[in-house]
């Protein structure tokens, strides 16, 4: 176990760990639904809570179950299902109590189940050894993270729609030329901190 | 040994949880218990709520059209919504037009009934059944078109108007990966309860049509649904102008048949064209009805004859018989079937003649 206090893990997942422009965690849904800011930011919203849950969730599990049982090995197909269990569940519970938010995320939220930031953080905080509430942290430091990257993704997009792009850069290709720059311009936070 | 019994008993008992959770979910947020369903204002169906709207009236034998069996992608299934049903989704954009959005239609199958209904469909779909029907019989009649009677169910409520057409479902088959349904005029007379007969050109790359035509056997189940259509005859003494080429001629011969069988005498000319004289099928039915129907005129005319046709008859288009051989549309009703150019050549042709649009019918068969 590491002794890091959770709010510098939290931050940390938020500046110098970023899902998306330190680990590249999470693409898919970053470049398709990074259009609209307010479509990202609900996405972002509902990866976040769902980050923080899971982290919970899949924390008790291993070391409750898993762990004891001496099962480690079966990390990836436990967390795998119990994160697709969650999506589906938060999935019914949005459509039947949030609908406006529904209909904003639309197909968008089956994605969520493939977002390989979530099962990032159910592994790395595995492999890092974190506590109980240095895994939260990091989960919902880890979904902020990921919202911002999103939004300001849909930002910067908005401002190029009265931009001239090449041709056959539109759409994904100039998304990923800006991750990159964007990730650049994270890389300055790094070195502040080690979360590992 | 013991840990791969305890693996086992881990892994079933994470999953069996997980399950349990889901499907008390599923019985109680995702339920959303039965819901009402008003259509046109008088008849009210209660369904199980979170189905479909498509599947929900399906259950109820209601059968809106649907070529895509609710994937949500061919757009016929159409409704008007007039209450609930919440936002349109952004799976059915694409078919629902600005104007019909602001009617409130909606495609059936994306949207899901959570709260009560009201909502309106065509009052004949009241009467569109599916069956699973027998193939009696299924010949060419030309080295293209497949002449196919199917046998109704013994039990079947089936009616329609002589003019309209119904979707047979065309299987999984090899090379075809998916069921689509594919609409076809009836061409036996409505008062043939015993059975239906369609004739099916050969579509290059069609799907339904190369099943048809390469694999249906002799006594094999087929699922029609129908009747379906705003083409059909018209009960009145106007006289008759009735245009057809190639398989566009099957609703006209349910016409011709219906008025042969209820001896209307009503005065008729049937123009029908085809491309070589081995198109022009079914010619001995027509004429059989044209001996025994004294006012029936049959005109034909090919567009392409060749040396072997020995054809004395009009060659050009359908558009040059109504040139040549119509005096005077005014007070006529007219019919016309086949492909969508033929009919948009006729139509001003027979305004021409003094025929008002609003007595033109027409069904265009898109391929």
């Amino acid at each position: 176990m590491i002794d890091i206090h959770p709010m510098v893990i939290f931050f940390a997942a938020i500046f110098t760990n970023n899902m998306i422009l330190s680990n590249f965690l999470g693409m898919c849904s970053f470049i398709a639904v990074s259009n609209e800011i307010r479509t990202s930011l609900s996405l972002g919203q509902a990866v976040t809570f769902v980050l923080g849950c899971t982290s919970l969730i899949n924390y008790f599990v291993y070391h409750y179950v898993l762990v004891p049982l001496s099962l480690e090995y079966l990390r990836f197909i436990v967390f795998i299902i119990v994160i697709a269990a969650f999506v589906q569940l938060v999935e019914m519970i949005i459509e039947r109590y949030f609908e406006t938010l529904y209909y904003s995320l639309g197909i968008f939220l089956p994605l969520i189940t493939v977002n390989c930031a979530i099962l990032g953080v159910s592994l790395f905080m595995i492999i890092r050894e974190y506590n109980l509430f240095q895994s939260f942290a990091f989960g919902i430091g880890s979904g902020l993270g990921w919202t911002l990257a999103i939004v300001a993704m849909a930002g910067i997009r908005k401002r190029l729609q009265s931009a001239s792009i090449p041709k056959g850069l539109e759409g994904p290709g100039i998304t990923l030329i800006i991750t990159g720059i964007m990730a650049l311009a994270f890389l300055g936070f790094s070195g502040i901190v080690q979360i590992q | 040994m013991t840990t791969i019994a305890i693996t086992v008993l881990a892994m079933s008992g994470i999953s069996g949880f997980l399950a349990l959770m889901l499907s008390l979910a599923n019985k109680t947020i995702a339920n959303y218990g039965e819901q009402e369903v008003y259509i046109n204002d008088d008849k009210k169906i209660v369904v199980d709520g979170g189905d479909t709207l498509l599947s929900a009236l399906v259950d109820q034998k209601i059968f809106i059209p649907s070529a895509c069996g609710g994937k949500g992608s061919c757009g016929y299934c159409k409704v008007t919504v007039i209450e609930g049903g919440g936002q349109i989704l952004p799976t059915e954009l694409g078919y629902v037009t600005k104007d019909e959005r602001l009617e409130g239609v909606r495609l059936a199958c994306q949207l899901k009934v959570k709260e009560s209904l009201r909502i309106q469909i065509p009052e004949e779909l009241f009467s569109v059944r599916q069956m699973t029907c027998e193939v009696a019989f299924l010949k060419s009649v030309t080295p293209t078109i497949k002449h196919l009677r199917v046998t109704l169910p013994a039990n079947a409520d089936f009616t329609f108007k002589p003019g309209q057409y119904v979707q047979i479902l065309a299987p999984k088959y090899k090379g075809n990966e998916e069921e689509v349904y594919r609409a076809y005029s009836i061409a036996s007379s409505p008062d043939d309860h015993e059975g239906l007969e369609l004739f099916i050109g050969l579509v290059e790359g069609g799907v339904a049509t190369t099943f048809v035509h390469e694999h249906l056997q002799v006594g094999q189940p087929l699922i029609v649904v129908g009747p379906y259509g705003e083409f059909y005859y018209h009960e009145n003494e106007r006289p008759m102008i009735l245009v057809a080429i190639g398989t566009g001629m099957s609703p006209i011969m349910s016409i011709l048949k219906y008025m042969k069988d209820h001896k209307i005498n009503r005065q008729a000319t049937f123009f029908f064209g085809a491309r070589t004289r081995e198109d022009l099928f079914e010619m001995d039915t027509l004429m059989a009805l044209e001996s025994e129907m004294p006012n029936l005129e049959v005109i034909t005319c090919l567009s392409r004859p060749t040396e072997q046709c020995h054809w004395d008859g009009d060659v050009g288009r359908v558009t040059d018989l109504i040139k040549k051989y119509l005096k005077d549309a005014e007070n006529s009703e007219a019919y016309l079937c086949g492909s969508p150019k033929m009919i948009d050549s006729v139509i001003p042709l027979l305004a021409e003649k003094g025929l008002p649009e609003n007595l033109i019918f027409y069904d265009k068969f898109e391929s």
